[in-house]
């Protein structure tokens, strides 16, 4: 069953309209990885799943519930991790989740909330003297004091230094092994290659893909090779790959590299030029990423 | 865990957080005892006519115990929801299950064992060290007004810190809508002297009717159990204007800037 069932969503806030029929689904126990730029709709659907706000058309179920009607027995199975979410500043880390377990009827122990957040050394010491990566694990520490289902994370390593993300992602990777279905909104793509069993990139309003890191848009398909030729020579007639060339190069992008690579390198050695800095590699989460964002910018 | 118990912990955690927070306690507790002392000092051995002879520390001392309700009740209250919605933490609250009359209650609940405390800090020290005299027979009058007036300024300052926009405008706003109501609703002197116009303005509001409430218990005059009704109807009329606008007004998410 899937915890997560959206179609045809839409939301409109007078005559804008924010998301505009919009389709997804979330298995259990995955992680879902929602992308997509500031003013996309991206935090008006994940508010419109966690119930902070009410759709304007369309049908969404999570864990087998209506979101917009506020139930209490839905926010007992899910954790929500938002951005920028005080915490009262004069309690204690143990005093704030002892709080907060309270509101639960299957609370998580308060040890291990702390153990699994690496936050035990800071046990005893108060909210406000927390730096803000410690303040941003408690975040997530609070999120899971209700042992939820599914846990909605917002961009929960903003901030974070490189050890402190990789930590981050130790956790949560921890939390899918439980079993536990993340939702994951992030800028950071390496953290959406590195979490995400799928990807959605949401773009204007509408999902403009959808689907595993490694395959999404045709990314595995796609494979660049870039090199630096020297100015004076004419490439060689490479059908069926897109050809860019840039000041410092150019880049091929093709689906059959095989064939490209070897129209290339065979050209070269007949004329006895080195293609300098010559690479293979296929497109990155992000280069996919932005071509699409910038596509549907542009579709506007 | 039922909602009660939920209630009750909300109010153990709200009292750790405002005794831990020196802003808040010093003010709340400081200004009405500092007050006390001043005004009690400079006015000792003073009897007042007009009131049946009462020593001018047993007229003050309601007065002060008026000032203190709303410093906890209205005052910390407004400026507390008001900052816990802009930082975000009523809509984490709102992301658990907690029920909103559970977590309400406990804010309600911790501002009345301030004015409680409060309440018996400031006649103690009153009776201890001023001679103020307290009534006995009037005890039941005297704490009806001072629940009731609780409710009404916990009520009110809920409905309050739904029309502050953020953190910062808090402060100002709440103490703005209640600083002038202080000096015409004879808490710091009797108005029995003053125009009629401005003692009849005093008296719509509630703070006036609060501290004329609990005077009367501390009247000589006052026969009775010490029930003023026109007091305590008037704040009743005034803690269901008050419930009903906290409803409509209350906010969980910050204001968009």
């Amino acid at each position: 069953m899937a915890a997560i069932r959206v179609r045809d969503l839409r939301k409109s806030y007078g005559a804008m309209e924010a998301v505009r029929g919009v389709d997804f689904d979330v298995e259990e126990g995955e992680v879902f990885g929602f992308l997509g730029p500031n003013g996309a709709g991206k935090t008006t659907t994940v508010e419109i799943l966690e119930g902070y706000r009410q759709r304007s058309a369309g049908e969404v179920t999570v864990l087998g519930h209506d979101p917009a009607k506020g139930e209490r027995a839905l926010r007992e199975r899910i954790g929500i991790v938002l951005q920028e979410t005080g915490v009262e500043r004069f309690l204690t880390v143990a005093e704030v989740l002892e709080l907060y377990c309270g509101y639960y009827p299957r609370p998580r122990a308060v040890d291990e909330l702390l153990t699994l957040t690496g936050l035990e050394d800071k046990r005893n010491e108060v909210v406000k003297e927390l730096s803000g990566g410690q303040r941003r694990r408690l975040d997530l520490a609070l999120g899971l004091a209700g042992d939820p289902d599914l846990v909605f994370l917002d961009e929960p390593t903003t901030g974070f230094d490189p050890t402190a993300r990789r930590e981050a992602w130790e956790v949560i990777r921890n939390l899918r092994s439980l079993g536990k279905t993340i939702f994951l909104t992030t800028h950071y793509m390496d953290e959406a290659q590195h979490l995400a069993d799928r990807v959605a990139v949401i773009a204007a309003g509408r999902i403009v893909a959808a689907g595993p890191p490694d395959r999404l848009a045709g990314r595995n398909r796609a494979t660049e090779i870039r090199f630096t030729a020297p100015p004076d020579h004419r490439l060689p007639d490479l059908a069926g790959a897109s050809v860019t060339a840039l000041d410092r190069g150019v880049v091929v992008r093709t689906d059959d590299p095989t064939a490209v690579l070897h129209v290339v390198t065979g050209w070269a050695l007949e004329r006895g030029v080195t293609l300098d800095g010559l690479t293979v590699s296929r497109p990155t989460l992000e280069d996919v990423y932005l071509e699409l964002t910038a596509e549907a910018a542009n579709g506007q | 865990m039922n909602d009660a118990a939920i209630a009750a912990r909300q109010v153990r955690f709200e009292q750790k957080a405002f005794w831990r927070n020196p802003a808040g306690a010093v003010f709340t507790f400081a200004f009405p005892l500092l007050f006390l002392v001043i005004f009690s000092t400079l006015n000792s051995g003073m009897r007042i006519e007009e009131r049946g002879n009462i020593s001018f520390v047993t007229f003050f001392v309601p007065g002060i115990v008026a000032f203190g309700l709303v410093s906890a009740c209205y005052t910390n209250l407004a400026i507390r929801m008001t900052i816990s919605r802009d930082f975000g933490i009523l809509k984490r609250v709102r992301g658990t299950p907690v029920p909103t009359w559970a977590y309400l209650a406990g804010q309600v609940a911790s501002s009345v064992i301030i004015t409680f405390i409060l309440f018996f800090l400031t006649v103690g020290l009153g009776v201890v060290a001023f001679g103020v005299e307290f009534r006995t027979g009037t005890a039941a009058g005297l704490f009806a007004t001072l629940a009731l007036g609780a409710a009404c300024f916990c009520a009110l300052g809920l409905a309050v810190s739904g029309m502050c926009p953020n953190a910062d405008a808090a402060p100002a706003i709440v103490n703005f809508s209640i600083f002038p109501l202080l000096f015409v609703s004879g808490i710091f002197f009797p108005l029995d002297n003053a125009p009629a116009w401005l003692t009849a303005v005093g008296k719509v509001f509630p703070m006036q009717q609060l501290a004329d409430g609990l005077q009367y218990a501390f009247d000589p005059r006052t026969t009775g159990l010490g029930f003023n009704a026109r007091d305590l109807w008037s704040l009743l009329a005034w803690t269901v204007a008050g419930s009903v606008l906290a409803v409509r007004l209350f906010r969980w998410d910050p204001v968009k800037k």
